[in-house]
């Protein structure tokens, strides 16, 4: 009975702010179909929660963890739909791109930062950049490897009175160039408004064929021997890797009537080197901020003190 | 961790070792399954990098270019690295590398049995760049680092899966591939003595 007792308590707080009910009719229902009906726990609880759902006019989402939720730090979310509480400050708000939303932007805290959403409907006040928050009761999402958290309408929200110095997720890695994959050198991106896709033979994926723009990018593959790690390099840092300017790509892919020249003339540059490179986290991929070649004389001496030791 | 099929990482390895890793096997019964050369050290490879002096090439096909490049680490020991039609970049670069040169090779383990029942271990390169000594040096002492964690996990009895494989397939003491790892840890060291003192 106490293991009924205890689901009984968990869905009674989750409706605490918006039913009258007591824990003992929760648990009375959950009783009758689990212990009359022999419906399995879980399958009982589900239908119990839906239709004291029902009854407060909520949709599923709205119901939130009940108020024992983790706090946790930004850069630690890696699993969607956990609800958490959060401390963060709005680093940027961004224009939305729709009316369903209220607010988007950029959280941060010290571990690094999230992208987040409030929803139209949920009708909370507005945040502000620059601001800090307690926020309690969000709920995680992830698309494409990139997590956020999405503000609803059980979302508390208090402004407090300190600053936070946001983090940026950066990592430090290092090792061989041993690939640069396709997709890379001279490309061309879609035009149109907040499209940046790369077009596979002239065409976006999403908006057909279109007038590309021409862009610099790598994608590669840095290996220590021990770990792999694919990292980006947009136009600024491949130029600053292989030296190659966009204007001098253009040139040399319209001598050769062929793109693929410039990433070619890339790899023979750059492949087989070693390099350190430090910069955010982008789902699978590390976006290159600060490029080090790693072409110093290197430290045979502690080696071989392990090598004649072991 | 993540669900796509995660990116091989290239062992590193010196040649005295990798010429032994003789014995290779597939994890899955799947025909496209990566094929993997087991290290005697204890460790699987479907790829390696190497960086060493590219000291000879000859184009050793018969109907079409097939070219054979040696490519040899500061222990003497060599690479033999091919590439035909299918590997039509690494091909152009060991046609036109003038030996010799420092080059640096990602590619994969190849094994094959000779008329007389030997079996031969080759490198199928995915790429081939020119580099300098200073790729070079540290390619020498990574690759030690990484030999020398190899050798300690054997030797740990940790029970470590490749391992147990390596003691099974192979009757070769590792020490040898300590002793090459000194070797080739030394001969970095020789050029820095000569040097006149600032």
């Amino acid at each position: 009975m106490t293991d009924l007792r205890t689901h009984a308590e968990e869905i009674h707080e989750q409706f605490a702010d918006q039913l009258d009910v007591d824990v003992e009719t929760v648990e009375e229902r959950l009783d009758t179909l689990v212990n009359e009906y022999k419906v399995p726990l879980e399958e009982a609880r589900r239908s119990v929660t839906n239709s004291y759902l029902d009854e407060a006019g909520m949709e599923r989402d709205e119901l939130g963890g009940g108020g024992g939720n983790e706090h946790v730090e930004l850069a630690s979310i890696d699993t969607a739909e956990q609800w958490v509480d959060i401390t963060a400050k709005v680093v940027e708000l961004w224009e939305p791109r729709s009316d369903a939303v209220g607010q988007v932007g950029l959280l941060g805290d010290e571990s690094g930062t999230i992208k987040f959403t409030k929803w139209a409907k949920s009708d909370l006040p507005e945040l502000d950049e620059e601001t800090v928050y307690n926020l309690g009761n969000v709920v995680t999402d992830e698309y494409q490897g990139n997590y956020s958290v999405k503000l609803n309408r059980t979302t508390t929200i208090e402004e407090i009175d300190e600053d936070i110095e946001v983090g940026d997720n950066s990592v430090t890695v290092e090792g061989a160039l041993v690939d640069i994959q396709s997709g890379s050198g001279l490309i061309k991106r879609c035009p149109e408004e907040d499209c940046t896709r790369v077009l596979q033979n002239g065409r976006c994926s999403e908006h057909g064929e279109v007038e590309g723009e021409f862009d610099l990018r790598i994608k590669g593959v840095l290996d220590d021997g021990n770990e792999v790690h694919e990292i980006i390099f947009d136009q600024e840092a491949t130029e600053e890797l292989t030296g190659i300017e966009l204007a001098e790509a253009k040139e040399m892919a319209m001598d050769a009537l062929d793109t693929t020249v410039v990433a070619d003339e890339m790899r023979g540059d750059t492949l087989g080197r070693y390099y350190r490179v430090t910069g955010p986290t982008l789902g699978r991929y590390v976006l290159v901020n600060d490029l080090e070649v790693l072409d110093g004389p290197v430290d045979a001496e502690s080696v071989l003190i392990k090598a004649r030791s072991i | 961790m993540s669900s796509a099929p995660s990116r091989e990482v290239a062992r590193r390895v010196f040649a005295r070792e990798f010429n032994d890793a003789t014995y290779t096997f597939k994890e899955s019964d799947d025909e496209r399954a990566p094929v993997y050369a087991l290290l005697p050290t204890g460790e699987r490879a479907n790829r390696i990098f190497i960086v060493g002096t590219l000291t000879e090439t000859e184009d050793v096909g018969e109907d079409s270019e097939y070219w054979q490049g040696r490519v040899v680490d500061p222990n003497g020991g060599t690479f033999f690295v091919y590439a035909g039609q299918y590997q039509p970049d690494a091909a152009a670069m060991l046609r036109e590398l003038e030996a010799p040169a420092y080059v640096a090779i990602v590619g994969k383990p190849r094994t094959y049995e000779t008329d007389d029942g030997d079996v031969n271990v080759s490198v199928r390169p995915e790429s081939i760049t020119r580099v300098d000594e200073s790729v070079r040096n540290r390619w020498v002492v990574e690759t030690a680092e990484r030999t020398l964690e190899r050798i300690q996990a054997f030797e740990s009895d940790t029970g470590n899966e490749y391992v147990e494989m390596a003691r099974e397939q192979y009757d070769l003491p590792v020490e040898n591939y300590r002793r090459a790892t000194v070797e080739a840890l030394e001969s970095l060291e020789e050029p820095e003595a000569a040097e006149p003192s600032p």
